[in-house]
């Protein structure tokens, strides 16, 4: 309870400790923990930044998806119509050929039917001669009445 | 301590003496006391060697942590101890932000050192009051052959004025150094003469003047005064009922339940006037600083 030297020394001791404090405890620690903000304030910024970017990614990519479906959408109508078109060509080609071949089909009939009405106006030719030939054997010469046979057998 | 032929009042009067060392004015020998009166007798040519011995101690190994925490100090993760400095630190700076306007790098170190000091002295009252003194007496007896009676150690520092009253003066003088360093002598003594009562009239001058003096004086007398019989009250006061307390353990196993119980409720309490205290004591101060450096009132 005395007041004594220990004051004096207490005092002396004390400016010693808050010069220390100053020195070398306060200054290290405050500049570190001032560093220390300003780096979570960067990295904090940088999220930032990084969270906008995204967005911007994700706008440019929504885009890029719209163009690729409207391209698609294009591609796909071209197609259709390339495959409409190829459809409609062969529907034509296979119809003119249809109908070339039916052409043909009736021409090859017609010029079988006159090798045959040919063939038949002979044979019928022959056979009339060879019957005339034979009712007029006993009075006619084949020689003399061929132009009458002959007219005959254009007739038929 | 509480020997059979000890008395109360001895027990009391052992625990609050101050293992002092100093100059014994019967033997004009510098030594150490062995009873109150001795320490007494001695004046102010006299040493608290315990006072002495365990502040710094405390403050010095504070410092080691602080100083190792501020050396690994770095921008990355802190971690552990380092963590819980820069908490105390931080806590610190608020304070000294929230109170302190004018620009000066030395108060937040001030505050800290006071903080921390002060916690750590007034921690010291939650140790058991008879642990360290019996241990100092036995040392004292098996080690140096002193007879434990005289063995006095009050481990304590902010129960001994003088440490207060170091550091409210130490402040102080702080106050007084920046008042005329930012005002000037001129603007300093215009503050301690010109207010709170203003007046032009030639005659009544020397009457304000003097009625203002010694208001003002006395305004910035208080603030040391204050400040260190704040703490050193609070602090004797506390230590005193642990005093007492423990006294009941050597009235029958009954007292001595009861007295554990209210020993432990008091030093519960108690945790919360220790960091009390040196949260007002560090406040206190960045707050009267920052008077001294308005250049108004």
């Amino acid at each position: 309870m005395n007041i004594n030297l220990t004051l004096i020394a207490q005092l002396v001791s004390f400016a010693v400790f808050v010069w220390f404090t100053m020195r070398f405890v306060w200054p290290p620690l405050v500049q570190a923990m001032d560093e220390r903000k300003a780096k979570i304030a960067d990295g904090l910024a940088a999220a930032e930044r990084g969270a906008h970017e995204q967005e911007l990614a994700e706008k440019r990519a929504a885009e890029t998806i719209v163009q690729a479906k409207q391209q698609a959408a294009e591609i796909k109508a071209n197609a259709e119509k390339q495959a409409s078109m190829i459809v409609e060509e062969a529907k034509n080609k296979a119809q003119e050929e249809g109908s070339r071949q039916l052409a043909a089909a009736q021409a090859e009939i017609e010029q079988e039917t006159n090798k045959a009405r040919e063939q038949l106006r002979s044979k019928v030719a022959e056979l009339a001669v060879a019957g005339a030939e034979k009712i007029l054997r006993k009075e006619i010469d084949a020689n003399a009445h061929k132009d009458i046979v002959d007219a005959v057998a254009q007739q038929i | 301590m509480a020997g059979s032929e000890v008395t109360s009042s001895q027990y009391i009067q052992h625990h609050l003496t101050n293992w002092t060392y100093g100059l014994n004015p019967e033997t004009g020998e510098w030594g150490f006391a062995h009873s109150a009166q001795e320490a007494a007798a001695m004046g102010f040519n006299a040493i608290h060697v315990d006072s002495m011995m365990w502040s710094i101690g405390l403050i010095v190994i504070a410092m080691i942590f602080f100083r190792g925490a501020a050396k690994k100090a770095s921008a990355e993760t802190p971690t552990g101890f380092q963590n819980f400095v820069e908490m105390i630190v931080d806590f610190v700076d608020d304070a000294v932000r929230g109170s302190f306007t004018s620009k000066n790098n030395m108060v937040a170190p001030l505050a800290l050192t006071i903080f921390v000091w002060v916690f750590l002295m007034n921690l010291m009252d939650l140790i058991p009051v008879d642990l360290v003194p019996w241990i100092a007496g036995q040392i004292g007896y098996y080690v140096f052959g002193v007879d434990p009676h005289h063995v006095y150690m009050k481990i304590v520092p902010s129960t001994d004025p003088n440490v207060t009253f170091a550091m409210a003066i130490g402040v102080f003088f702080l106050i007084l150094f920046y008042s005329i360093k930012i005002k000037g002598v001129g603007g300093f003594v215009g503050e301690l003469t010109g207010m709170p009562f203003q007046t032009n009239n030639m005659l009544l001058k020397p009457f304000t003047t003097v009625i203002n003096l010694v208001l003002e004086g006395v305004n910035l007398i208080a603030k040391p005064i204050s400040l260190s019989l704040r703490l050193f009250g609070n602090m004797y006061a506390g230590e005193m009922i642990f005093i007492l307390i423990a006294l009941m353990y050597s009235a029958g196993w009954v007292m001595g339940i009861f007295g554990g119980t209210l020993q432990f409720v008091w030093a519960v309490f108690h945790i919360l006037v220790i960091t009390l205290q040196a949260f007002i004591f560090m406040t206190l101060t960045i707050v009267y600083l920052d008077m001294a450096h308005a250049d108004h009132h």
